[in-house]
């Protein structure tokens, strides 16, 4: 058994011991890297030196000094984060050579509770994709087949939590670029209900809808992840004033009682049978334990991906206005004026997705067609918001699976924008109703890819959609199986 | 009918401060022509009282204390910028000649 294999808990325990130390951790991420990501391109930037002063830093902090609840653990973060004096691209040739001067909220709290940064994760740029072909750099590989594309847009994300290149990593989740990439990638994604992590220094895309979340290998790290990272921030003014509870010790693996609605729109046409399989077996698995499901239906599902897409590319066209070559980024030389340099600074440095998606909300956000198409789609958010409060009236969750298939192969849905969305039918309306979602490994298809199990709760609920999903873990064994690299 | 013209995307890409080559014009027009007829399905559902959800927190005027505090060092601003000249950004000339 390698040592990431272990828990965040057993680390801790061999770290206390004197087993291992943290150079030592760190030493073995970096190798890992070094060893594997050649066939991955699950990083953009390898911070080597700041994690190795990092790891003797801490290495010498003796005994009681090791309070931190990361203490001593190798993560990588998503590129669309702020860091201090480490490139932040966002996996974007408008940003390639950016170099923040502050960190992001959650890298400082990190930071605090003594994990070790080794380096920068690759994405969909400016986090807008279900695939990580989009990135300005190289498109990330799935760790389970190198043909297969990991998901995204936190894609490198998922692939080195996966590959066991860091213990954990960060991703931020718009429409479901967390839980989608760890279904087929088969590790553990969790987005947070909106406003309960603060998005400071997350670089925005659609800002009502971002939310920054943990991956890891299995539900209990997850939780630990999360409390660090959750919590109010006076920096962030969509931040939520809520109390953090213990996360890790509501992991109880009691589900008895708990009432499961399992919508039909989920389980339906256009899901891959192997998928729906999957998902059912480990609804049994939770009826086993206690737990009692029943069908029941979201009637706004098909109007999702719509209201999503109008309102996710409507705030990122906004969002990316900031983009002019004048302060930061990559500025196109050779320009007559300015307007000529914001244009073809902008023209240069963004890649095809994303000028289709600052098109797409520019035309959604103009004079003429903002109530035909902006206002519209709010409106139906309320809609489909409302098919989720209702539920939550009879039910402690909702489960069905993250994605409609498992992975495909890269360069299969390039061409054709329309049909990659439409792959995010099932982790959307999370975004769009702004409660929180896990997906965790509920097996694999014939392919041998990864099936990914999506656990909905209410707003603030994680505790709730963390014990079901841990319960579940502790009686699978879907989670220990690993790539082979 | 095609909902979105190539005149509308030569328009729209002006607003967006885009210069879009021939090539990309043409994609476009036909991709966001799919997506915006894709997007005529919300038309289905009666909204008519019904309030847009912009944000799913209920929020309202998130103020902060009027305390004055360190800023940014000028240097550390600049940092990052392509060019810049006595403490300031140095951009192309904004008026012509």
């Amino acid at each position: 058994m390698s040592v990431f294999d272990l828990r965040i808990r057993e680390i801790h325990q061999q770290l206390r011991n004197k087993q291992l130390s943290v150079s030592e951790l760190v030493d073995a991420s970096l190798q890992r890297i070094k060893e594997v990501d050649g066939q991955l391109n699950a990083f953009i930037t390898l911070d080597e030196e700041g994690a190795l002063d990092r790891a003797r830093q801490l290495d010498n902090l003796a005994g009681e000094d090791e309070t931190g609840l990361l203490f001593g653990l190798p993560m990588g973060i998503k590129d669309n984060m702020s860091t201090k004096g480490v490139k932040t691209t966002c996996a974007s040739k408008i940003l390639a050579n950016f170099v923040p001067v502050y960190n992001a909220t959650v890298v400082d709290k990190l930071n605090e509770a003594q994990a070790v940064m080794v380096g920068k994760l690759n994405m969909d740029e400016f986090a807008m994709g279900s695939s990580n072909e989009n990135s300005a750099f190289a498109p990330v590989r799935n760790p389970w087949n190198t043909d297969y594309v990991p998901g995204g847009s936190s894609g490198g994300s998922a692939a080195s939590v996966a590959a066991g290149e860091v213990y954990f990593a960060l991703g931020s989740d718009t429409g479901g670029s967390i839980r989608q990439p760890a279904a087929f990638c088969g590790v553990v994604g969790l987005k947070p209900t909106y406003g309960l992590v603060s998005r400071f220094g997350l670089v925005a895309f659609a800002s009502s809808l971002d939310q920054i979340g943990p991956v890891t290998k299995n539900v209990e790290d997850a939780a630990y992840v999360l409390q660090v990272i959750a919590g109010y921030d006076k920096h962030d003014s969509t931040s939520a004033k809520v109390d953090v509870p213990d996360y890790v010790s509501a992991l109880t693996d009691d589900v008895s009682g708990l009432k499961i609605a399992v919508p039909k729109e989920y389980m339906g046409e256009g899901i891959d049978p192997e998928v729906r399989e999957k998902v059912l077996e480990a609804l049994n698995v939770l009826e086993s334990l206690g737990a009692t499901w029943e069908e029941v239906s979201l009637p706004h599902s098909d109007y999702v991906i719509p209201a999503y897409y109008i309102i996710a590319s409507s705030e990122a066209s906004s969002n990316l206005a900031r983009y002019d070559g004048v302060r930061y980024g990559v500025r196109a030389d050779q320009a007559e004026n300015l307007l000529d340099m914001y244009k073809e600074t902008r023209s240069q440095g963004f890649g095809a997705e994303v000028k289709r998606r600052i098109m797409l909300g520019t035309y959604s956000l103009s004079s003429g067609y903002y109530d035909a198409y902006y206002k519209k789609a709010q409106q139906v958010r309320t809609l489909i918001k409302q098919d989720f409060e209702q539920l939550f009236e009879t039910y402690d969750v909702i489960v069905g699976p993250t994605t409609p298939t498992t992975a495909w192969k890269i360069g299969e849905k390039v061409d054709d924008p329309l049909t990659m969305y439409v792959e995010d039918i099932l982790t959307c309306p999370v975004n769009l109703a702004g409660v929180p979602a896990i997906s965790v490994p509920c097996g694999f298809d014939s392919k041998g890819l990864p099936v990914g199990l999506q656990i909905i709760g209410k707003a603030f609920a994680e505790s709730t959609i963390l014990r079901v999903a841990h319960a579940y873990e502790q009686h699978t064994e879907h989670h220990q199986a690993r790539p082979q690299l | 009918m095609s909902t979105i013209s190539k005149q509308e995307v030569e328009h729209v890409a002006r607003l967006a401060r885009l210069n879009l080559t021939e090539e990309e014009k043409e994609q476009f027009t036909k991709q966001l022509d799919s997506i915006l007829n894709f997007a005529q399905k919300l038309n289905e559902l009666d909204t008519d009282n019904v309030e847009p959800t912009s944000h799913v927190l209920p929020l309202v005027n998130v103020m902060r204390d009027d305390v004055p505090h360190e800023s940014l060092p000028v240097e550390e601003a600049l940092k990052n910028t392509a060019e810049h000249q006595d403490g300031q950004v140095k951009v192309p000339s904004v008026l012509e000649e």
